[in-house]
């Protein structure tokens, strides 16, 4: 096949564009650097939870709880808290790993589920795994409880250390910049295997258990192992995540793994477009940029109008957002870019969309 | 020769129902069987334990020489039977060609790791699932429709759709739930057809059917069913003159 060279230059450009984006940021703050990290983070989350509920179209409500997995995998392997320093291209196979049999753990008993029942069941799931992450302390030390595991190693390969700054080439590369490549360079690989999966004979088989999983059945497809599938390779990226998020905060404690987390990622996926890989992506940066925009602007905005701080910035940041859902989710139903399935899904029940969502 | 399915004394029963009642038949390769009866006579309930959504209280199915009563559906459909549903069950929202790509399923191999990696014999593998699939679409006349979503396709293509979505799992047993219903005279008699088509192409037929006229045209041998038994079997013409059939259908003779 012959790709244009239109398409070369536009690939290159972005290329271009993603490379120099730390600097720019890094001019603003290191603050966005990191911001734009996290954003990566929650582009594999969001990418791991739309092969669940995009493709398999399993709607999952706990899907943090695999992250958490992930994260804490990270920091007992890597931690003074059993002292043990296995270096992260080891440990960060097995997070993923864990994750995804915690998939299938979660999974195994909610084959028959569909729907509301699942997504009850999973939530559950989720609000269980942080509990035993806040409990796992007595009698015997795993979790350190509430307070977390701190002094989690950052990455690093002989003396060459994520978390310290560096100079190269007239350039100053600062932790969370090298981070940014290593984090830039993991999400491109989990786009990759989305779009491969996505048009394959297993995608295929996930799309037709999510339209009627008894014709998929009488076609023969196996639908106990390709839900297991789908559960597992979902969990196993939000354990990938969850391995570098603990790396770069060196700190975690089951806080960061609450159901709000999970709702956002669930938000991510459906504000972008179920089931469409870029739609997902621009979902979670939407959801992970503009909250950080509303903290930045919001009370200096207040402080130049009033003079004083009137309402919370807090309480508007979230107004706002919660009030972009609505609005998307009144006009765009199917997602900001939605799938071409999705579509056709809204247009037939008659849920069709006010306006916009033409091609 | 041994029959290529055999029911062997079948039964099934929900709570006070006895839905089917001790069924025994045999279909040979090659046929086109017919199986008739008039409403709630236990014919889609028969067709649910052959194609493993139900599992039988007694009895079994032998198929191609081995038991498969109890089989989950997907493992019955790996043996070789494939169906078609009465109340059309297609993937609405997938394009026509995709529906019957996802019927090559159980007869490919391809993994996470070959799609992930591109293998070249996955690779190929893909190739050779779409080309079918536009064969068996063109099989069926509705080539033209590929790229459509089935959900918006004409009813009697989406019959159609359904027989072709069936045929790319290689199904050496053909089974067709009322494949008929809805359609005008015309195109019953297209369908017709295309049923005997697909017979002549080796594949044996079984067909539930509520329309007596398209099985007395097709099939080679019937069987009746009434209140979950089997009643008559036989030639159509010989079902035709058999008068537990007539009664069945149309009510017992007045005493004269």
């Amino acid at each position: 096949m012959r790709i244009p060279s239109r398409a070369w230059a536009g690939t290159a450009l972005v290329a271009l564009a993603l490379l120099a984006l730390p600097f720019a940021l890094a001019y603003a703050g290191t603050a966005w650097v990191r911001i734009a990290n996290f954003a990566i983070l929650y582009v594999m989350l969001a990418l791991g939870l739309n092969i669940v509920v995009g493709f398999a179209g399993l709607l999952d409500l706990g899907y943090i709880a695999f992250y958490a997995v992930g994260a804490y995998v990270y920091a007992l392997l890597a931690s003074p808290q059993f002292g043990l320093h296995l270096p992260f291209w080891i440990v960060l196979p097995i997070g993923a790993a864990v994750a995804a049999l915690f998939g299938v753990i979660l999974g195994t008993p909610t084959l028959k589920l569909r729907g509301d029942y699942l997504a009850i069941v999973t939530l559950g799931f989720g609000e269980i795994i942080r509990i035993f992450l806040n409990n796992l302390s007595r009698p015997v030390n795993i979790t350190n409880g509430p307070q977390g595991i701190a002094g989690i190693d950052p990455f690093a390969i002989g003396s060459f250390s994520f978390a310290r700054a560096q100079s190269l080439l007239g350039l100053d590369f600062s932790g969370p910049i090298k981070y940014y490549y290593l984090l830039l360079a993991l999400a491109i690989a989990v786009i990759v295997v989305n779009l491969r999966l996505q048009n394959s004979r297993i995608g295929r088989a996930w799309e037709a258990i999510r339209e009627d999983e008894t014709a998929a059945r009488a076609m023969g497809i196996n639908t106990r192992n390709l839900k297991l599938l789908a559960f597992a390779m979902g969990a196993s990226f939000g354990g990938l995540a969850g391995g570098m998020f603990s790396a770069m905060q060196a700190f975690i404690s089951p806080e960061s793994f609450v159901l709000v987390e999970s709702i956002m990622v669930v938000s991510m996926v459906v504000l972008g477009g179920m089931g469409n890989i870029w739609g997902v992506i621009v979902g979670a940066l939407l959801l992970s940029f503009v909250p950080e925009i509303l903290r930045w602007t919001v009370s200096p905005l207040q402080e130049a109008l009033f003079g004083r701080q009137v309402v919370e910035p807090e309480v508007i940041r979230m107004l706002i957002f919660g009030l972009a859902l609505v609005l998307v989710m009144l006009f765009r139903p199917a997602g900001l870019l939605p799938s071409a399935v999705r579509k056709r899904e809204l247009a037939a029940s008659g849920e069709a969309p006010l306006v916009g969502a033409r091609l | 020769m041994s029959a290529l399915l055999q029911a062997r004394a079948v039964s099934k029963r929900f709570g006070g129902v006895q839905a089917v009642a001790d069924v025994s038949f045999a279909i040979e390769r090659g046929q086109i069987y017919g199986l008739i009866g008039p409403n709630g006579a236990g014919k889609t309930t028969l067709f649910n334990v052959l194609t493993g959504i139900y599992a039988p209280d007694a009895g079994a199915f032998v198929f191609a020489g081995r038991d498969i009563s109890g089989l989950r559906p997907d493992r019955i459909a790996a043996a070789g039977i494939a169906r078609t549903f009465q109340n059309i069950r297609l993937f609405a929202n997938l394009s026509a060609l995709e529906n019957v790509m996802i019927g090559r399923h159980v007869r490919t191999r391809a993994g996470v790791l070959g799609a992930v990696l591109r293998s070249r014999s996955a690779l190929q593998e893909e190739k050779d699932i779409e080309r079918r699939g536009l064969e068996l679409l063109d099989y069926v006349g509705i080539r033209g429709r590929a790229n459509d979503a089935a959900g918006n396709l004409p009813y009697g293509d989406q019959r159609r759709l359904e027989i072709a979505r069936a045929l790319a799992t290689d199904p050496e047993l053909l089974a067709l739930d009322e494949p008929a219903a809805g359609m005008n005279p015309t195109e019953r008699i297209a369908l017709g057809g295309l049923v005997k088509r697909v017979r002549d192409d080796g594949v044996t037929i079984l067909l539930i059917e509520h329309d007596v006229r398209l099985v007395m045209n097709v099939c080679d041998r019937v069987l009746v069913l009434d209140y979950g038994e089997r009643i008559s079997e036989g030639s159509p013409a010989q079902v035709q003159r058999d008068p537990r059939v007539i009664e069945a259908y149309l009510g017992a003779p007045r005493a004269a």
